[in-house]
């Protein structure tokens, strides 16, 4: 049975074949109105995130399909006695497909060895999220046409982030990708992680603190949140945390046609006032990340032999 | 130093200075009910020094363990007085209920029943990573 934990469970080819699907997805919704007719997916979400769980359940609805949803309380009252797997072995007999957020890392992975219907990772603690990532992707594609020649920004939180992690593997993949890390010394991206992607891909990078500087480069910018927590002291976050925060005024510099990106949800890094920007692709990821979880559905429903 | 040579059980040779006590607590050995002797710091033609593990009696043995610690080593086994085989040793791909997964957030630490596993993820660097949060194993 084929489960989706993380994102190099799926090979370069059906990543790009997720993309067409949710591609063809937004071109006629109307051909995939119906298609999961009769079949139901079961969100399991053993923590609160409310916005990854809607996302998964307005997918299954666009395709057609019916939603069966643990959460909040009972979620906890389930988590409390029973092992993830137990709940996996029941839920599979009620539904055809499982979206399950936990927050013990590799709880997912445990769900689908014991699960009898596919599973979706949809956030097993700070583990993987592989449905953000497909969301950047399928974001990235669709402002830019593709992945070659780009010039990529990832600025703020660059050592914990696992959002930024997860994205900067799946795009090493591609071929002819720069990158410019843009963070506090502090908070920059571990060595394991460019070695595991950049350098064994043999792809540039530039490692800076300022944003301002480097803003005039890029074809995306990908913001994340600088948490106060993640300093040593408060004059350090301090006088750091504007320099992360993105405004229009720095973003007089940027390039008419630059992607600007974030995971959401925001506190205050990317200023409201951007919100209006045509550049400002933040909430464009919400949506593709819907036709993502969609085409997730359909293709593991159908590997699966259900549909 | 003399250690009287055994009729039945099993010789771990060749194992780099320093690792025989790191292997003896790994392969459990101080809960054996047959004698056991380790010696450290014994010249070696090929290592210059080794140390060597002497188990006087049939005990059943984890080779992924020994391997793990160190996979140049040799195992011989002895049958009334002979050696019947020596086995060598290689860096096993998994590692099942040997080491402890550090991570207090995975979820082996509250499953019920689930193993600790460990996946060799780098050959060259003999890195292991939990097969169910991938947090890297401490270096040995
Ligand atoms: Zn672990």
């Amino acid at each position: 049975m084929r489960s989706i934990i993380d994102i190099p469970d799926l090979s370069l080819p059906e990543l790009d074949a997720l993309m067409d699907t949710a591609e063809d997805i937004i071109r006629r919704p109307g051909d995939y109105a119906e298609v999961c007719r009769h079949k139901k997916l079961a969100t399991l979400f053993f923590e609160p995130s409310t916005r990854t769980r809607l996302s998964f359940e307005a997918a299954m609805y666009e395709l057609g399909g019916n939603v069966i949803s643990v959460a909040g309380a009972d979620a906890s009252s389930v988590a409390k006695g029973e092992s993830v797997a137990d709940t996996v072995k029941t839920v599979s007999c009620y539904a055809d497909i499982i979206a399950m957020r936990h927050p013990k890392e590799g709880a997912a992975r445990v769900a689908a060895m014991n699960a009898t219907v596919p599973v979706i990772n949809a956030g097993d603690g700070g583990h993987a999220h592989p449905t953000q990532t497909l969301a950047d992707l399928l974001t990235i594609r669709r402002e830019k046409g593709g992945f070659s020649g780009l010039t990529v920004g990832m600025c703020g939180d660059l050592k914990f982030g696992r959002t930024v992690h997860s994205l900067l593997s799946a795009l090493c993949r591609y071929e002819n990708m720069r990158f410019v890390l843009i963070s506090p010394e502090e908070l920059k991206v571990p060595s394991y992680v460019k070695s595991e992607c950049l350098k064994r891909n043999s792809l540039p990078y530039t490692q800076v603190t300022d944003l301002e500087s480097v803003i005039g480069d890029l074809d995306i910018l990908y913001m994340t949140r600088v948490q106060r927590e993640r300093f040593f002291n408060e004059e350090d976050y301090v006088r750091l945390k504007d320099s992360y925060i993105l405004t229009p005024d720095k973003l007089r510099k940027a390039k008419a046609d630059l992607c600007i990106m974030h995971p959401l949800p925001r506190v205050n890094e990317i200023s409201v006032a951007v919100d209006t920007d045509p550049r400002a692709c933040y909430f464009k990821q919400v949506l593709n990340g819907k036709f993502m979880r969609e085409a997730l559905i359909l293709k593991l429903l159908k590997e699966a032999g259900t549909l | 130093m003399t250690v009287d040579s055994i009729q039945n059980g099993t010789v771990i040779d060749h194992i780099a200075a320093g690792g025989g006590m790191k292997l003896y607590h790994l392969l459990g050995l101080e809960k054996a009910d047959v004698p056991v002797a380790i010696m450290m710091n014994v010249n070696s033609h090929r290592l210059g020094r080794k140390d060597i593990i002497k188990i006087d009696g049939e005990l059943a043995l984890d080779f992924d363990v020994i391997g793990y610690v160190d996979p140049d080593a040799t195992v011989n086994v002895i049958r009334n007085g002979t050696l019947l085989e020596k086995k060598q040793m290689v860096l096993p791909e998994r590692l099942k209920n040997v080491l402890r997964c550090k991570n207090p957030r995975c979820i082996s630490g509250s499953e019920q029943e689930l193993p600790q596993l460990f996946v060799l993820t780098d050959q060259s660097t003999k890195e292991y990573r939990c097969y169910w949060c991938e947090t890297r194993a401490a270096k040995l």
